[in-house]
Order: structure tokens, then sequence, then C-alpha cells
């Protein structure tokens, strides 16, 4: 542990040339497949926090299950869809970062979706009702709504960036890991414990997790509305 | 239906399921009076003011405000309610400042600036929270926050006010001043207000005219004064003499 640490700092100061590729390849690839997923499961998942429970408890299991999706199975989706006779097959997408994102926005989405559903039913009827009776319309509603649950809709894209930078299986699939291609922290780590590296593959695991722990930071502060406490 | 009525229900029922919880074969409410809604806990008199506020459909009937059925246009719909509010018994508060809460009903009906500021400040100096205009909403006590809840009504000089159970819970100083804040309302702007209440001294204060519910049902309605001293139904007697009613 003391040598990976001693290893961690090492590749850090000075950074490696290839290693910054691999950790700004992770950033841009989650952080995007991230983006992606709150753009359109923040309103989606309000959308479905405001419907009676009755009327879409079908379509919440299914949101529930698919926030568990093997990630195997969720590349092995996209693996297919992108491969040369998938349907999307004609855009060549296969090995490359932007496979890599559409794997990690169908594992992320359903979450980003479920978790920000709960915390906009948990606010309640009484909001909704309370916006009404003040003439909010549709749009200024659903706003204000978002806003008001915006600590609990911060925690799923939280949970949402922990599920997509600690995700291997659907990225090794559809990315390949390629060096200087599409080769993220946890494809190059699955790499050097092959290579029998346990020291260095421990030493990406915790620049893993000091990255993983920075960006976390930066959505805790914005959770807490720019507070520490 | 009477000139001066600015709500007529007329064969109103409300199902949950099979059963029926609200039942009103006719009342009109009089336009610029202040009508309380007296009756045991579950009869039906929030559901009816929810109902009123548009908040939740009836099962059947028909409810007329301004002689006119409700529009089935959602512009129309949105006209109709932006003349009308709420207080909830439950005061829910935005998670913003307090000038931002009383602000909001203000912004959505885009008024000018300068007047939303100038609204406010005044009900703010009414409800004795200029101090804490800047403050979260949220951190306010129990009374501060149900008179904030009910400036932030109030701030909208609404054309129908429903109160549900407004002072439930406040001490009397509270109490005396959200009554007087509700009054000074109906005085100056002509407001129509219906009150749900359990206090039967405060229907006997404020209110021009009583509707009483029992069991879902409408059972009696007339001048508060007659309702409370010589009421017509038995049920209405024993009601406000203090008399539990199953």
């Amino acid at each position: 542990m003391v040598e990976a640490v001693r290893q961690a700092v090492s590749l850090l100061f000075p950074l490696d040339g290839n290693l910054s590729q691999i950790i700004l390849l992770t950033i841009y690839v989650s952080g995007s497949a991230v983006t992606l997923a709150a753009l359109m499961g923040v309103p989606a998942g309000t959308w479905l926090g405001l419907q009676p429970a009755a009327k879409v408890r079908w379509l919440q299991r299914i949101i529930y299950t698919l926030m568990g999706l093997p990630p195997v199975v969720g590349g092995l989706i996209v693996y297919m869809l992108l491969s040369r006779r998938g349907f999307l097959g004609p855009l060549e997408l296969l090995f490359t970062p932007t496979a890599m994102i559409i794997a990690q926005l169908l594992l992320t989405l359903p979450i980003v979706i479920g978790l920000t559903s709960v915390a906009v039913r948990t606010k309640g009827k009484e909001v909704v009702d309370t916006l009404l009776s003040l003439g909010a319309e549709r749009k200024l509603l659903l706003w204000t709504i978002m806003k008001e649950s915006r600590y609990g809709i911060l925690g799923a894209i939280i949970a949402g960036f922990g599920r997509a930078v600690a995700e291997v299986g659907a990225v090794i699939m559809v990315g390949g890991n390629i060096e200087g291609q599409t080769r993220v922290m946890t494809t190059a780590i699955v790499l050097e414990v092959r290579k029998g590296e346990f020291a260095f593959a421990m030493a990406l695991g915790i620049i893993l997790l000091a990255i993983s722990f920075a960006i976390n930071a930066g959505l805790y502060k914005l959770q807490a509305g720019g507070r520490d406490d | 239906m009477t000139n001066s009525s600015i709500i007529r229900i007329s064969k109103l029922s409300k199902q949950y399921g099979n059963k029926e919880v609200l039942r009103v074969e006719e009342v009109a409410l009089r336009r610029g009076y202040i009508t309380g809604i007296i009756g045991p806990s579950g009869a039906g008199k929030s559901t009816l003011l929810r109902i009123l506020n548009l908040l939740e459909p009836p099962s059947s009937g028909d409810i007329f405000y301004y002689d006119r059925k409700i529009p089935a246009d959602k512009a129309e719909i949105m006209a109709l309610r932006r003349k009308m509010t709420m207080v909830f018994q439950k005061s829910v508060l935005l998670e913003m400042s307090v000038y931002d809460n009383l602000a909001y009903g203000l912004r959505a009906r885009k008024l000018p600036r300068a007047e939303i500021e100038k609204r406010v400040d005044t009900i703010l100096e009414t409800i004795g929270l200029s101090g804490q205009r800047k403050q979260r909403a949220k951190t306010l006590s129990g009374g501060e926050a149900q008179r904030l809840a009910f400036a932030r009504a109030v701030v909208l000089r609404p054309e129908i006010l429903f109160l549900d159970e407004p002072t439930a819970n406040l001490d009397p100083a509270n109490v005396e001043l959200l009554e007087r804040l509700v009054v000074q309302l109906n005085q100056d702007y002509g407001t129509t207000v219906l009150v749900v209440t359990h206090n039967l001294f405060q229907a006997q204060r404020i209110t021009r005219e009583t509707i009483f519910f029992c069991q879902g049902e409408l059972v009696e309605t007339g001048a508060t004064e007659q309702i409370f001293t010589a009421p017509r139904c038995e049920q209405t007697d024993a009601f406000v003499r203090g008399k539990m009613i199953y």
C-alpha cells in the first residue's frame, strides 16, 4: 500500500504524459455521460415524480430495475447497436470515446431519473398545490419544483457520476481499452492487474479516488448551497 | 343565480373510490362577503376548498365562477386561477428568502418590479417581518411562517381568498393580526373570503355568512348570526353549542 501511494505521488509529480491523457479522457467520458444524463434525466424524473404514484407504478418499477442494470449487459446492448450490423453501425462509433459515453449514459440515466423522481415525490403534493394556488403556470411550476428538490437532484447526479466513473465492464466492451484513444482509469487498472503490476494498478486506483473525491466535493458544495456545514 | 354571487355550486359530489366524501346540492357564495365553513372533522370542508381552488376536480356536478362554468381552455383556467388563492392549514414555504416567497405570485403574474417591491415592503411591515426580508423562510418560527404564508396570499390582492384553518395552532396575538388582515383585505379590495375554521368564536367575529357541513353534506347555510343564535337544523344547533356530532 505504501508503495502504491509512493508510485501514485511519483506519477502525479511530475504528471506523466500518458497518465494525463487517461485522466482527461476519464473526466471527459464520465463528465459527458453524467451531463447528458442530468439534462435528460432531471426533467424526466421531475415529470415522473409529479405523476400520481398509481399511474406510473410500472414505469417506476422499470426505472428502479434499470438502476441496477449490470454494466456488461449495458455494454453488450450498446455494442450490438454500434457494431457493423447494428442499428447505429453506419455511424462507426464502436471503439471510440463516443461509444463509451453512450454506454455510461445508458447506465447513469436510470439512476438520475429514479432518484430525481424520488426527490420530487418526497417534496410532496403540498408544494405543487402551493405553487398552483400562487398562480404558477406549468413551466414556472416545473422549474420551481426542480429548485425546491435541488438537494435530492444533486444527490442523484452525484450517484450517477459515481456509477459512471467507477464503471469498467461496459467501457471496456465498447471502447476496447485502446492506448491513447479509449483507455480510461478503470480500464487501465484492469490492464495493469493483468500484467501483475499491482502497485501501479493501486496507484491508479488512488488517483481515480482522488479525482472522484475532488469532483464530488464540488458537487457537494453545490448541493449544500455553497455552505460547507 | 343571483347577481351578487361570485361562485355557485350545483349538484356537486366528490368520491374517493366508492366513498362519497362531499355532496352539495346548491349553494352560492356572495361577492364581497366573508363566509365561514364550520363542521366536525372529516365533514368535507377542506375538500370543498380544494375543489373550489381548482386543485382537484369534482366527481360530478357544476361550479360556476362569475356566472360561467369552469372553462376548458388552459389560458382561461390560468386566468381564473390567478383571481383566487388559498392559504393551507399546513403552510409550505419555498426554499428561498422571505422576500422571494412574498414576491413569487406577483412575479408569476408578471407585475412590474417597482409594484412588486412596493407591495412586498408594505405587507412585510404589516406582518412585522421587515427585519427578516432576506432571511431564509424555512428558518422562521411557526407563527412567523404562518404569517408569511398568509401574507403571501394577501399580497396578491385576490378576488377570492380560500383559507383552510389559517390560524390553527397560533397564539392569540397572531390570530388577531391575521383576522385583521382578512377583514382589511375584504374591506379595501372587496375580496370574497371563504374560511374553514374550527374556531367558532372566530367564525362569529369575522364572517357574515356561515355554512355548516356534516359528514360530507351541506346541512345549513345562512347569516352567521342566525346560524349561531337560531339555527334551523338540530345538527347545526348541537354543533354550535359544542356538542359532538357523528
